[in-house]
């Protein structure tokens, strides 16, 4: 019964000045709806942007890296234990197959296991386009299309033909669009790539692929394993990379390096290989919410305002109700109460808004030629964002209302009641 | 002897930053349950403090004083008060009601805060206390629809609400016109005769003064 009293009190403080609390509201309401627009924009932005690497990039890929041996031979001898230093050394590779050994083995180990969401062989090999007498530097990348599809969006960036056809079409090749071309290859068209072995293939075009990104489209180009396994004239367990798509991307890091050490190949994870993508989107982020709570900042001032002057028209009302039995303490609830009042009636309508904007921005046309599957602005609906959007409104109205309401509490009824 | 419901032992107070001046010096009072008491004075002689003090809004004074057999001295703010909403009831030269609530809700006011009784049980009571006060065909109007008198008289009602040990008034006739101030002294002496309801009122009205109980005359901060 207090407490509903309070709230009473309340209510009728603040409806007594319904058009200054209106527009303290409106402050509130206003700083809500950017920072949830703002937020979700540029969220979906930043996913778009990561998406563009981090959908078509494994979470974890294995593979062999060409390198020196860290403990070199002279080291092992037990003639020159002990030398300071070793004249005979950096002995060089030898010509290792990039190869992945014991690569179905390896494949069924993961598929079992439960933190994997699919795996994906590849098969990466350098290969010269022939334009004419011309060479181009490209890479064919032989892939299994269902598994890339499923695990890497692939479809999404197959802009002609599909990536099925890979497979339905014996010798079928996939171009990136900005070599199809130079090479003024159209799906149908045969297209001749040399090896590195020196030898001459006839491939068929089948489609084009369109990643956004120019340096990818003009090198690379897509046909299934097997083909990939022609070019290169090896048998059919020949694969160079094992990509890994888990359920939660954070593993990522902790299981490569135990795939690394179980299997002795080399491992990386999608953070350690992107950093810079994840730096971007963390200073992007940063930026909306940096704005958002400013302008949050902003409307607390507009509500410790109209705090501080409801408290001076009321001076007499707090003098009655601390005269007839009303504490400190509840003095406080109640101004505590109007600013509370303010602040989720402003923030929960700021959210409604907030959503409508997002809608709007999501219907916004944005076309561009590198992301032919993006027709409008992206947007982010991620509900955090209303969480943490509605908890800023509700800390920023307490604390603009906190030091006006002890200001009330701490009114001494005498000095206001002597006065008149 | 009768039950004591006031009292107050050697109470002294002094404003003053670099010098002391003394507003209140060693009073000594005692008023029994049932007493009808006018304090009065010449201006600046003291007699507001020494009410405001024994109100316990004031606590900032030297002796002690004993409400309902009850000492005052050292209690924490929210002690203090639930004491005046329990046992004492104001009445004030102004009449302090809040205009965003009905003239009936002003009444109720004190009663929600003290919860003593049941919602419908103080609407109830509050009505009466205005049936008493001949002012129930105002209580669902705003206050700033009366006139003087009859926010005085609302006022009042709110000061009964809770069944008080004492009514304290400051200058409760000071703003009325003849006929008002006649109007609320009446409704004073009523209570006080009918419903042997205490009374301390602080007046420079001798007229109002003379009529009352007891008066307790005050100069320069004493009892004279």
């Amino acid at each position: 019964m207090k407490y509903e009293l309070l709230i009473d009190i309340s209510r009728a403080l603040l409806l007594a000045r319904w058009k200054q609390t209106l527009v303290a509201a409106i402050g509130v309401t206003f700083s809500i709806t950017m920072f949830i627009s703002l937020l979700s924009f540029m969220s979906g932005l930043n996913q778009l942007l990561d998406g563009l690497v981090i959908n078509r990039t494994p979470h974890i890929r294995l593979y062999n890296d060409i390198k020196t041996s860290p403990v070199q031979p002279v080291a092992l001898s037990a003639n020159f234990k002990g030398a300071s230093h070793h004249f005979v050394r950096s002995v060089k590779p030898k010509a290792a197959r990039p190869e992945i050994r014991n690569s179905l083995a390896i494949i069924r180990a993961l598929q079992k296991d439960p933190i994997v969401l699919g795996v994906a062989p590849k098969l990466v090999t350098q290969v010269f386009y022939n334009l004419g007498a011309v060479r181009i530097n490209g890479i064919i990348n032989g892939i299994q299309p269902e598994q890339e599809k499923r695990l890497f969006l692939f479809q999404d960036y197959v802009t002609s033909g599909a990536a099925g056809d890979l497979d339905r079409v014996s010798g079928g090749i996939i171009l990136g669009k900005d070599i199809a071309d130079k090479m003024m290859a159209a799906p149908g068209q045969v297209i001749y790539v040399t090896t590195i072995t020196g030898t001459t293939v006839p491939l068929k075009v089948v489609g084009y692929f369109q990643s956004g990104l120019r340096e990818i489209d003009q090198v690379n180009s897509y046909v299934s394993i097997a083909t990939a396994q022609k070019l290169v004239g090896k048998p059919s367990n020949y694969i160079t990379d094992i990509q890994i798509k888990l359920y939660d991307v954070g593993d990522a890091p902790a299981l490569a390096m135990k795939l690394s050490k179980r299997f002795g190949v080399d491992a990386i994870d999608v953070q350690t290989e992107n950093a810079q993508y994840e730096t971007g989107s963390f200073i992007r982020s940063l930026i909306s919410y940096a704005v958002g709570i400013t302008l949050l900042v902003v409307a607390g001032f507009g509500i410790y305002n109209i705090l501080n002057m409801i408290i001076y028209e009321k001076m007499d009302s707090i003098a009655i109700l601390k005269a007839t039995g009303f504490s400190g303490g509840d003095v406080q609830f109640i101004f505590t109460g109007i600013a509370a009042g303010i602040g989720i009636s402003g923030g929960v309508i700021g959210l409604l808004l907030g959503f409508g904007g997002s809608l709007l921005i999501d219907q916004v046309p944005f076309e561009t030629s590198s992301l032919p599957t993006v027709k409008t602005y992206p947007v982010n609906y991620n509900p955090v964002f209303y969480l943490i959007g509605f908890v800023f409104s509700v800390t920023t109205t307490f604390f603009a209302g906190y030091f006006p309401a002890r200001k009330a509490s701490r009114i001494d009824p005498v000095i206001i009641i002597r006065g008149k | 002897m009768k039950e004591l419901i006031l009292q107050t032992s050697h109470i002294s107070k002094s404003f003053g930053d670099a010098v002391d001046v003394p507003v209140l010096s060693d009073i000594n009072l005692q008023l029994a349950k049932g007493e009808f008491v006018s304090v009065t004075g010449k201006s600046g002689c003291g007699k507001s403090t020494l009410l405001y003090v024994l109100s316990t809004m004031d606590t900032d004074y030297d002796g002690e004083l004993y409400i309902d057999g009850v000492c005052m001295n050292g209690k924490t703010e929210p002690q203090l008060a639930r004491v005046r909403n329990e046992k004492i009831g104001f009445v004030f030269q102004f009449h302090y009601l809040l205009n965003e609530f009905s003239v009936l809700q002003n009444v109720m006011m004190p009663a929600l805060r003290l919860g003593r009784w049941e919602a419908d049980e103080i609407r109830q009571r509050a009505y009466d206390k205005l049936v008493t006060l001949d002012m129930a065909q105002h209580a669902q109007k705003k206050p700033n629809q009366l006139s003087g008198g009859q926010k005085q008289r609302v006022a009042i009602a709110r000061a009964l609400i809770n069944d008080p040990l004492i009514i304290m008034g400051d200058e409760p006739t000071g703003n009325l016109d003849k006929r008002n101030s006649e109007i609320v002294f009446e409704t004073f002496l009523q209570l006080a005769q009918t419903q042997g309801q205490t009374l301390l009122i602080v007046t420079h009205d001798q007229e109002f003064a003379r009529r009352t109980g007891r008066t307790i005359q005050m100069q320069d901060g004493k009892v004279a």
